[in-house]
């Protein structure tokens, strides 16, 4: 039957073991919901044109991502309380001069890479494990602990549906804070449940591809499903399942890897981030620029 | 008489056309300013003046027509031109004083370190003086009032001994006094150096003491000539393509539109 | 501290504060935040694939780097805000990660050259960092007017016959310059921190542009020279402490503007309302 041939076909592509590996199963479901909550509200970041927040986001991260490592915990905890005290940060000093937001910001960034320098290099030399530097910044996907999956499980789910319950009057906010004013919505408090799904959602994605590349999976479905509609709940569903296609094609080629250059894989990272460029490369030539500009006010000054 | 050679035109703009991402901005434009002549460009927003400003400049190249300065082509340089543009593209904290921005005028498109002699730190003094600046010549710029920064952005233009001062709507930032204060500046300066001004504005209203000419712009075409020429509902109708009023209270004139055309403004509510 | 090999360590990060201090004038003048951002992430892709094949780092460095200010600058500023961009800078830390992982000295290479090291540049690298801190430097010298006055007032300058464009190349080429010659010591994901913490501290003590590239160049040397002295007491690294001294010049930077402001300073300028009379 040709159902069968196709299935045996396939099986070059799918590495022996792979279905049967419990870290590769592991990797499958947290990467999955992971991309999915990257997708939902990765869309509003783009929307909200905030990649760079999102990006410093992450990497301001780092530093509680190795300082938990060192104290023996997960990073993802400590991803998730320093995202949580720069997103609450960067809510209070507010849209000033952009320009010199953008310097404070650069400043305070540093600062935090340099502190996540800090403890990344104690975690070596105090933990005798060489692995922090990689886990931290470039994820951990496949060294999972099974205990972290529920925690993540609950995370994902309270972003996603912190993002889903209060869909419109976030869009309406992101498209035009006034307007939103003006029907009664509660801007102040729907940007700050926004900044706290980001903050979650950038964590989940630093344990899975790292601190420093959790950008990509936020914002690179979300622009590419962005190109191709305009109706959000729409772009969110294509997000996340881009993401989640890079997530889990990134894993299968990651774990055939190994047998590609003996002894070790590529890192999962590197897949997943090429693949949702690659993704978004092919969206973005297939369909031709559309009319929508992303940030009428920061064409050039007038 | 005797037959003297009359000497080119400072500025001489013919058959102007302009088109930009598929839209035709300028249709036919084509004017002259005379040595010393002080010359309004007027229209509203969207009209086509910073268009017209950016050919002139150098900055857009129209589809057709052609830019005359005394009576040659423009050159990378436009040594004859002073623009003043509306203004500084720059966070308040840096650190560039009002004196260093007029020393730019002097020499900014030259390689190298500024090494100010004698004689040019001399020079923007007496520019700094002569826009009333010297009280703030060592503060940062980005600082200043709108005010404030507008005169040292006509001292920069003005060091370099231009024949044609371009001012680029200098008074759209400004509170009532202050665009009075400019106004009477820049044609005061006009008048003693004999330098023609061309300044753009939407509203002609702070300039009509001084203006000697008039380019009005609408729908990108313009008319020309003096105010009492140009502004009139007959011209300006036919400029506009539909009936505007022109109407004179007191001292000022105001351009009123008729009733069918309103103007309509589209909100982008499209997601980014 | 100062014997034998540590004395590269002075030399070569003496030039690197040198040209941070420099570079970083106009970086932040400029607000060139997102090239001061892009650019090492590049470079540090590139370094990674020279460490695979075995070629000197700064060459790797120098390449990728060079070659992403080539990039950069032909896109223009529009498709900078794109997100391809962003994704491509994200994608050259994910090269950067996997050419690494097939070397040996994964773990350890990735972090020197992600947050630098203390001994960096060894003694026959001093020479060509000299090099391409020299060619910065003059670069930015001879460049001085046009670039400042295309930063601060583009359509004039434009009008003058200064290319913007023109002016903005050359600039991403000194930043890649400068990147190249600064990672070895301070690392690709800190460099960004030396290259605004000396200058936006130096913009809060004097209104004067050239006077404020010398205090750069100042704090930028303290910045580094501190780091070092710090590094080799306490062993701990080098990176941290630059983050650190950077983001402490710049709180006291603004402090001192705060303070500032609210002392009335007798013989200071003062900015007039707009009652001043002509």
């Amino acid at each position: 039957m040709l159902s069968v041939r196709f299935i045996g076909s396939l099986a070059p592509v799918f590495e022996p073991g792979f279905f049967s590996s419990s870290p590769v199963r592991v990797a499958l479901i947290v990467g999955g919901v992971v991309a999915i909550v990257s997708g939902v509200v990765g869309t509003f970041t783009v929307i909200r044109g905030q990649a760079f927040a999102g990006h410093s986001l992450a990497d301001i991260g780092t530093a509680g991502g190795s300082a938990a490592f060192l104290i023996g915990v997960s990073p993802f905890y400590g991803f998730v309380a320093m995202n949580l005290i720069a997103a609450g940060a960067m809510e209070m000093i507010g849209i000033r001069r952009p320009r010199g937001r953008d310097l404070a910001t650069g400043i305070v960034l540093g600062a935090a890479l340099g502190l996540a320098a800090l403890f990344l290099y104690l975690d070596t030399t105090h933990s005798s494990t060489t692995g922090a530097t990689i886990n931290v910044l470039f994820g951990s996907i496949f060294e999972l602990p099974s205990s972290l999956v529920p925690v993540i499980a609950v995370f994902s789910v309270v972003a996603t549906g912190m993002v889903l319950v209060s869909y419109r009057p976030l869009l309406l906010s992101s498209l035009s804070p006034d307007l939103a004013t003006t029907r009664g919505v509660p801007v102040r408090l729907v940007g700050i449940g926004y900044l706290i799904a980001l903050a979650v959602a950038v964590s989940l994605s630093a344990v899975t591809i790292g601190a420093i590349l959790s950008t990509a999976l936020l914002i690179g479905p979300a622009a590419a499903a962005l190109r191709l509609t305009k109706r959000a709940p729409f772009a969110m569903a294509i997000a996340a399942g881009i993401g989640v296609a890079a997530t889990w094609l990134g894993i299968l080629l990651a774990y055939d890897s190994y047998d590609w250059t003996p002894g070790h894989g590529w890192p999962v990272s590197f897949f997943v981030v090429s693949l949702v460029f690659v993704f978004y490369l092919v969206i973005h030539s297939s369909v031709g620029r559309t009319s929508a500009r992303r940030h009428p006010a920061s064409a050039e000054a007038a | 008489m005797e037959l003297q050679a009359v000497p080119p035109p400072i500025l001489m703009v013919e058959g102007i056309n302009v088109s930009l991402s598929g839209r035709q901005i300028l249709h036919g434009v084509g004017f002259r300013i005379d040595a010393g002549e002080f010359t309004g460009l007027i229209g509203s927003n969207g009209a086509g003046k910073t268009t017209l400003l950016r050919v002139i400049l150098g900055l857009e190249t129209p589809t057709s027509g052609r830019v005359l300065l005394g009576g040659r082509p423009r050159s990378p340089r436009n040594p004859l031109i002073g623009y003043v543009p509306q203004k500084i593209t720059l966070d308040p904290d840096m650190p560039l004083r009002a004196r260093d921005l007029v020393g730019l005028g002097i020499d900014g498109h030259r390689f190298g370190f500024p090494r100010r002699s004698l004689t040019q730190k001399k020079l923007v003094n007496e520019m700094l003086d002569a826009v009333g600046a010297t009280s703030f010549a060592d503060a940062r710029v980005g600082v200043l009032s709108g005010g404030e920064q507008q005169r040292v952005l006509i001292a920069h233009a003005l060091i370099s001994r231009p024949r044609l001062l371009l001012l680029d709507e200098p008074l759209a930032n400004l509170d009532i006094s202050s665009e009075q204060e400019i106004v009477d500046l820049v044609a005061r300066i006009a008048t003693e150096q004999q330098i023609a001004v061309l300044i753009s504005a939407h509203d002609m209203n702070p300039l009509l003491p001084v203006m000697d000419r008039v380019i009005y712009v609408a729908a990108g075409r313009v008319a020309s000539g003096t105010t009492e020429e140009v502004v009139t509902t007959e011209v300006l109708s036919h400029l506009y393509g539909h009936h505007v009023d022109v109407v004179h209270v007191n001292d000022r004139i105001l351009v009123v539109a008729g009733r069918d055309t309103a103007a309509h403004h589209h909100a982008d509510w499209r997601a980014c | 501290m100062f014997s034998g090999f540590m004395i590269n360590a002075w030399e070569a990060a003496t030039i690197v504060a040198i040209v941070a201090g420099v570079v970083g004038f106009f970086t932040v003048l400029r607000g060139s935040a997102f090239a001061a951002h892009a650019l090492p992430n590049g470079a540090f892709a590139g370094a990674a694939g020279a460490s695979l094949i075995g070629v000197n780092v700064i060459v790797g460095l120098g390449v990728f780097a060079l070659l992403g200010a080539l990039t950069i600058g032909g896109l223009g500023r529009r498709a900078r805000q794109d997100v391809a961009t962003a994704l491509a800078i994200v994608m050259m830390l994910g090269l950067g990660a996997l050419f690494l992982s097939m070397t040996t000295e994964y773990a350890p290479e990735i972090y020197s050259l992600l947050f630098g090291e203390v001994l960096g540049v060894s003694s026959n690298e001093l020479l060509p960092t000299a090099g391409i801190g020299l060619v910065c430097v003059a670069t930015v010298f001879i460049l001085y007017r046009p670039l400042l006055l295309s930063s601060v007032l583009p359509d004039a300058a434009e009008a003058r016959g200064v290319r913007g464009q023109q002016m903005d190349l050359a600039f991403l080429v000194v930043i890649a310059l400068a990147t190249t010659m600064a990672v070895p010591v301070v690392g690709s994901l800190l460099i960004f921190s030396l290259l605004i913490g000396p200058p936006a501290a130096a913009r809060s003590f004097t209104n004067n542009p050239i006077k404020a590239m010398g205090l750069s160049v100042g704090f930028a040397l303290g910045t580094v020279w501190a780091a070092i002295a710090l590094s080799f007491a306490s062993n701990l690294p080098i990176g941290f402490f630059v983050g650190a001294i950077s983001a402490c010049s710049y709180g006291v930077g603004r402090a001192w503007t705060g303070w500032r402001r609210t002392k009335p300073v007798p013989n200071a300028p003062r900015v007039l309302g707009s009652g001043v009379g002509v």
